[in-house]
């Protein structure tokens, strides 16, 4: 790559004031350090993974309104984890976190586990309990 | 306090980390140089981990072992240490600060607050440095960051203690003790030699044969997942091969920065010439990444360019197999 090449796409790294450092080869054939932009074969692969998780939010949210799941699925797309991470984030195995996406079994948590679960999420237990005012991207 | 302490950014976190610890103890060594010599490239598809519900792969060292690589082929012994108790971890960083001693941490990215959010996902193998704390904030030199930056104490916690895959367990690590003088290039010649094994290995997920593998399913990927999953993986490729800093070779442009400045350093003008080649081949997975991109960005479901991606592939290493036998043999 040339130096002149080193991309300078839109990207949404620019909103954050951040731009990355590349290597490059200048008019000499040296190595020099450039920054950049963005690239857009990099920015579209981001653009997909975030519609794709907000694609599971949405799936998600419907899922614990309609009464089938319990919220704890909702946050844990919110957060983009899956329930490998959710499980090391509560200290309890798998199948414990994937039975407390049942409503039924949610009902009947102790104050204790919500509270350990609110906090991981970084909300309320009240907000644990009641999606409604969330929204469906992550 | 505030150790005096110079923040240079770098293309890659655990390079820059490295490369920035060593000018504070009063060495010069370039990014590149720290990714030779640690061997940092890399190809390897990990088998049955899904992260992001998608395959991974990885385009370089796992993380720590460029530092700890780096560390023994130079002769710098160093400290690491994990927690199990996020109040220890705290105490033992401070401690350091107190004592002057800016130390490298491994955090997750998740809770990086200075992060842009697009980039915030679950990947718990970032690197970081601490040089002091003011008013009850750390500062902070992230090498990505093109200037430093600073986090509360409970920011910092939440990024140490991150768990999933890898979890870092309050990781933190800095060099205790130095030789002399660096005598870099026997240490240049270990790291050329131990790239050229990995990337040759005759295991089928490493190196060379790992790209074929790869090369091999994406062909059947449309086919046996579907369009959607299909396209969501192979984002997932380029996403793997673009971590931040790349430019678009997947690592490669780094290595033959390495490459150049070795062959400079060893008075080896092969290095030189293969440093070219290695730009070419930088610019073959930068063009594979563009051809992914039409295919995911169209979301079009024809077999015709996935297999086209894949035969792309299939280039690269065989490039990459002749390259690294080349360069086995001109050190």
């Amino acid at each position: 790559m040339k130096r002149e090449e080193v991309p300078q796409d839109k990207s949404n790294l620019e909103s954050a004031h951040f731009r990355e450092l590349c290597y490059a080869v200048d008019e000499n054939g040296e190595y020099v350090t450039e920054h950049s932009t963005g690239w857009n074969p990099k920015t579209i692969a981001l653009d997909n993974a975030i519609q794709e998780i907000n694609e599971r939010v949405a799936t998600a949210r419907q899922r614990v309104l309609s009464g089938e799941r319990s919220p704890l699925e909702y946050y844990m797309e919110l957060h983009k984890m899956d329930v490998g991470i959710l499980a090391s984030y509560i200290g309890l195995w798998q199948w414990r976190v994937k039975r407390h996406f049942k409503p039924s079994v949610f009902k009947r948590l102790s104050a204790k586990i919500l509270q350990k679960y609110a906090d991981i999420f970084e909300v309320t237990v009240e907000e644990l309990k009641n999606i409604e005012g969330k929204g469906n991207c992550a | 306090m505030e150790i005096e302490f110079t923040h240079k950014q770098a293309a890659h976190c655990e390079n820059g980390v490295v490369s920035n610890l060593m000018r504070y103890n009063g060495f010069t060594v370039s990014e590149p140089m720290v990714f030779g010599i640690g061997s940092g490239l890399l190809f390897c598809y990990i088998p049955l981990l899904m992260v992001n519900h998608a395959p991974v792969m990885t385009y370089r060292a796992m993380p720590g072992f460029i530092f700890k690589r780096f560390a023994k082929r130079v002769g710098i012994k160093i400290k690491r240490e994990k927690f199990k108790n996020p109040a220890a971890a705290k105490a033992q960083l401070d401690d350091n600060l107190n004592k002057n001693n800016p130390v490298g941490l491994q955090v997750g990215v998740y809770n990086l607050v200075y992060f842009p959010d697009e980039y915030r996902f679950h990947f718990n193998a970032h690197n970081l440095i601490v040089y002091g704390k003011e008013n009850g904030r750390y500062l902070i030199s992230d090498p990505i960051m093109e200037e430093v930056t600073s986090l509360t104490e409970k920011e910092l916690e939440k990024v140490r203690f991150a768990k999933g895959a890898f979890p870092p367990n309050g990781h933190m690590y800095y060099p205790t003790s130095f030789p002399k003088e660096l005598n870099l290039k026997p240490a240049i010649i270990k790291g050329i030699k131990h790239t050229c094994r990995d990337m040759l290995a005759p295991i089928p997920i490493v190196g060379v044969k790992g790209i074929r593998t790869i090369a091999k399913l994406i062909r059947k990927w449309p086919k046996k997942k579907g369009t959607k999953t299909a396209n969501h993986y192979l984002g997932q490729v380029v996403r793997m091969q673009e971590e931040i800093g790349t430019g678009g070779g997947g690592f490669r442009y780094i290595y033959a920065a390495f490459l150049q400045e070795a062959g400079k350093l060893l008075e080896n003008d092969r290095l030189v010439e293969l440093s070219k080649e290695m730009t070419t081949i930088g610019d073959l997975w930068r063009e594979f990444a563009v051809e992914a991109s039409r295919i995911y960005k169209n979301r079009s479901a024809q077999d015709d360019a996935y297999n086209k991606v894949a035969d792309q592939l299939e280039i690269i290493a065989n490039r990459e197999e002749k390259f690294f036998k080349k360069l086995r043999k001109a050190v």
